[in-house]
């Protein structure tokens, strides 16, 4: 398929998007390039690399072969311009804000994230001056309200964890254009399988690769993807990309990488100096996952949606908090955006209240008590007695994560099983 | 849009680019900077270290040599056959230098304007001369995508391919156009 003129399909482009046979050996499967650095061809190719006057590999904190691969396949399944590949998923969000924001700054976030973002913007992000002030999803006009002459993002998740709720994109995404700053989506529970956020106006967008696109719970990782669709110079609000920058004898980025320097400006800026930079092996592993992407999300969706349907009518049961079920706040939100399926993770009321979350995390067989989301393996964890532990109890509701919520990573075993283990954990 | 001559310019197929790096050998490039951390520069030397015959053209440095390649102060002052003039000007200046690009003989095969340049009025005016155009692209960025360098920096090269991509020789990290096994204008 060496002609742009047929565009391929989403599953192709997770199988060999970024992946060429290897160039040296001719090996089929993406090699594991387990090298801390690269020799240069002669004196005037390593200057030429430093300068970015090349395209190539100098260290792997920069680059590395196997990570690329990575970064290409999400950003052509994302529909970016670029990628950059991240020890995790908080690594890309640090990255991503050091690149747009300056010390007494500010960007506005949706309360409706996972507990880990609230705690990385609410404490981490304001000892370095970036100031998080905080809408709601659920009035989209308190995004407006926030903004300030010092706004210099605005960041939301697709579908929020924990609660399965589905962000409305669009509209938030214009206040992002009329203002005149990026627009930054939280892609990790949706995955692209599910939902594009650049279709619906989101300019970054970012993941927790350790989630459903590596699938298998068995690597941290995270990713930049760079829309290529903001003018960095218009304003000349964002001096990472729009100004000569002394770390590369004047570079001015944008004008020199274009629809990509956003991309460019993560790597050679914020990943080369903050350093969290993703192992090769972790990236061969996330890649490798990547390939059944497709396949697996189809599945965790239709056993997420049984479990859900099930649980909805379950007399333990108080409320369940899934887009996807008919009659829940965000259906009509998930069809728009998520219409293939709502993902794998719902919130759960159990009428017992607290005691009755830490009883069902106690009582389960199949489902694995830990924090994490988007195995294969069916999870679950009782938030308000760990993830959340951290915020207040006012904070706790707000975040969906109250202390009779129990919340649920549906994966992909048989949904007989996994329903037969959460009504003998309910008893 | 509809267009007199030639291209569809807001979609090239990967053929048409591929196809006009297989072809040219000297390119002029007009609005060179001999500042080496302007785009133009970059450019120019990624594209004589990729064995393109590369000239400045930039009447303030005329006479002067840039990675030994000598620079000049207009197209007409070039004593060579130029394959390709690469415009790095403003779209308001671009005609003019097509008008002068036209006047060369022999004529150049193509007319590149890089990103961010397009000029249509100028592009029919190529065409209508049987020349081929590019606009609103970067000739270092479409060989590095073509050539899978690009993919090292995690750019998304819009390319798929079964074969391997050809080491050009001289380094590791020097990709060629063709992959192994193709044929050139795969």
């Amino acid at each position: 398929m060496a002609d742009a003129e047929r565009t391929p399909g989403f599953d192709t482009l997770a199988i060999h998007a970024g992946a060429k046979p290897d160039p040296t050996t001719g090996a089929r499967a993406t090699p594991i390039y387990q090298t801390a650095s690269y020799v240069f061809d002669d004196v005037d190719h390593a200057a030429s690399l430093f300068g970015l006057q090349a395209f190539g590999n100098i260290y792997t904190r920069i680059g590395n072969p196997t990570c690329a691969v990575l970064e290409e396949r999400v950003a052509a399944l994302e529909g970016g311009t670029a990628g950059l590949a991240v020890a995790s998923g908080h690594a890309a969000q640090v990255i991503v804000m050091q690149t747009l924001l300056q010390p007494g700054d500010e960007f506005i976030a949706s309360r409706k994230l996972y507990g880990g973002s609230i705690n990385q913007f609410n404490h981490a992000f304001k000892s370095f001056g970036w100031n998080v002030v905080w809408a709601d999803p659920d009035d989209i006009s308190s995004f407006e309200r926030a903004l300030s002459p010092k706004t210099k993002a605005i960041f939301v998740e697709s579908i929020a964890n924990p609660g399965g709720t589905v962000t409305d994109l669009e509209p938030i995404g214009a206040i992002a254009r009329k203002a005149g700053v990026p627009f930054i989506v939280d892609n990790t529970l949706a995955t692209p399988y599910l939902c594009k956020p650049i279709d619906f106006g989101a300019d970054v967008v970012v993941h927790s690769l350790t989630k459903f696109l590596g699938g298998h719970g068995n690597s941290i990782g995270g990713i930049i993807i760079d829309a290529g669709t903001f003018n960095w110079s218009r304003d000349k609000k964002y001096p990472m990309l729009c100004e000569p920058r002394p770390e590369y004898a004047g570079i001015v980025l944008h004008e020199t990488f274009g629809n990509f320097a956003f991309a460019i400006a993560c790597r050679v800026l914020g990943l080369r100096d903050l350093g969290p930079a993703l192992s090769p092996f972790n990236a061969f592993l996330i890649s490798t996952g990547i390939e059944t992407l497709p396949l697996r999300m189809q599945r965790h969706c239709d056993n997420a949606l049984a479990v859900a349907d099930f649980l909805s009518t379950h007399p333990a049961v108080a409320w369940v908090s899934y887009g996807g079920l008919a009659g829940d706040k965000y259906h009509g939100l998930a069809k728009k955006y998520v219409p293939k399926g709502c993902g794998a993770v719902m919130t759960v009321g159990l009428k017992g209240g607290y005691d009755a979350g830490v009883k069902l995390v106690s009582n389960v067989k199949l489902f694995s008590h830990l924090a994490n989301i988007g195995d294969t393996k069916s999870l679950i964890i009782h938030p308000a007695s760990t993830t959340h532990r951290q915020l207040s109890d006012e904070q706790k509701t707000k975040a969906g994560a109250g202390p009779d919520v129990v919340r649920l990573s549906i994966g992909i075993e048989d949904k007989a099983d996994i329903i037969a283990d959460l009504d003998q954990g309910l008893k | 849009m509809c267009y007199r001559y030639g291209m569809n310019h807001d979609a090239y197929p990967d053929t048409y680019i591929r196809g006009i790096l297989n072809t040219v050998k000297t390119i002029a490039m007009v609005g060179f900077s001999p500042n080496t951390v302007r785009p133009s520069y970059f450019v120019f030397k990624y594209l004589t270290e990729r064995g393109f015959n590369v000239i400045p053209i930039n009447p303030g440095h005329a006479g002067k040599e840039f990675l030994g390649c000598k620079c000049y102060a207009t197209l007409g002052d070039v004593p060579e056959p130029i394959d390709m003039v690469d415009i790095f000007r403003a779209p308001p200046f671009v005609t003019p230098i097509v008008e002068e690009a036209l006047k060369l003989s022999p004529k150049p095969q193509v007319i590149w304007m890089q990103l961010t340049v397009r000029n249509d009025e100028a592009a029919a005016l190529a065409e209508a001369a049987g020349l081929k155009v590019v606009m609103d692209r970067c000739p270092k960025i479409e060989y590095g995508r073509l050539s899978s360098e690009i993919s090292w920096m995690g750019i998304n090269s819009r390319t798929l391919s079964n074969k391997r991509a050809q080491n050009l020789g001289g380094g590791f990290q020097r990709m060629g156009l063709n992959q192994a096994g193709g044929k050139k204008n795969d």
